[in-house]
């Protein structure tokens, strides 16, 4: 039982680890803001929380753990919040920049 | 279990690395305000990581203060940042 439990926290340490090589790798390459918060906020955030379960897993039994859980789900919550308002300025400064976004969705559509 | 937790320990550091350059780098303030906030991330996992290399639970705290500050940071900059073109 003790070695299923390291084998598995083990494992989702390195996904984690992985999970958070790819948003490294997708911020350097992509193009544009926006492209670089999509592949920024979700890979990151669930690369975090794999490795703070692996974390749990392997300290079971510390009094100590529930701060890593605090951690996870304060990641849950406040990584929206950073999406949303720093999305909110990129969207407004790129959209009359270059020609990527076509369809304006802030403002209500004209009426014919 | 070490092996693992060195070989996800090595990978950070190259992903650290890698958004440092777009930190650096970045055209856009907002870019390397999604640098900056990329590489808190990466710390927290590091300190996660040598958490469970040691067994040692004294730097969880600083998981904690890191997460707090790190959301006032993003948020802030993201709401009285002044745009590069002016």
């Amino acid at each position: 039982m003790t070695t299923v439990l390291n084998v598995i926290g083990a494992t989702l340490m390195l996904c984690g680890s992985l999970l958070a090589l790819t948003a490294a790798i997708a911020i350097v390459r992509f193009p544009d803001t926006l492209r670089r918060m999509h592949a920024a906020t979700k890979p990151q955030v669930v690369g975090l929380i794999m490795v703070l379960a692996g974390a749990v897993l392997e300290l079971r039994g510390n009094v100590d753990i529930w701060m890593l859980i605090l951690v996870g789900i304060f990641t849950l919550f406040t990584a929206p919040v950073i999406a949303h308002s720093v999305g909110r300025v990129a969207y407004r400064e790129q959209r009359d920049q270059d020609g990527l976004l076509m369809i304006n969705e802030l403002e209500p559509p004209e009426l014919p | 279990m070490t092996v693992v937790s060195v070989i996800s320990g090595i990978i950070l550091v190259v992903a650290g690395v890698l958004t440092t350059f777009r930190l650096l780098d970045g055209p856009n303030s907002l870019d390397r305000l999604v640098a900056l906030d990329t590489l808190i991330a990466l710390a927290m996992c590091g300190l996660a990581v040598w958490a469970a290399y040691t067994g040692d639970t004294t730097i969880v705290p600083a998981i904690v203060a890191l997460s707090l500050v790190g959301f006032i940071g993003s948020v802030s900059v993201a709401r009285f940042r002044v745009s590069d073109k002016s």
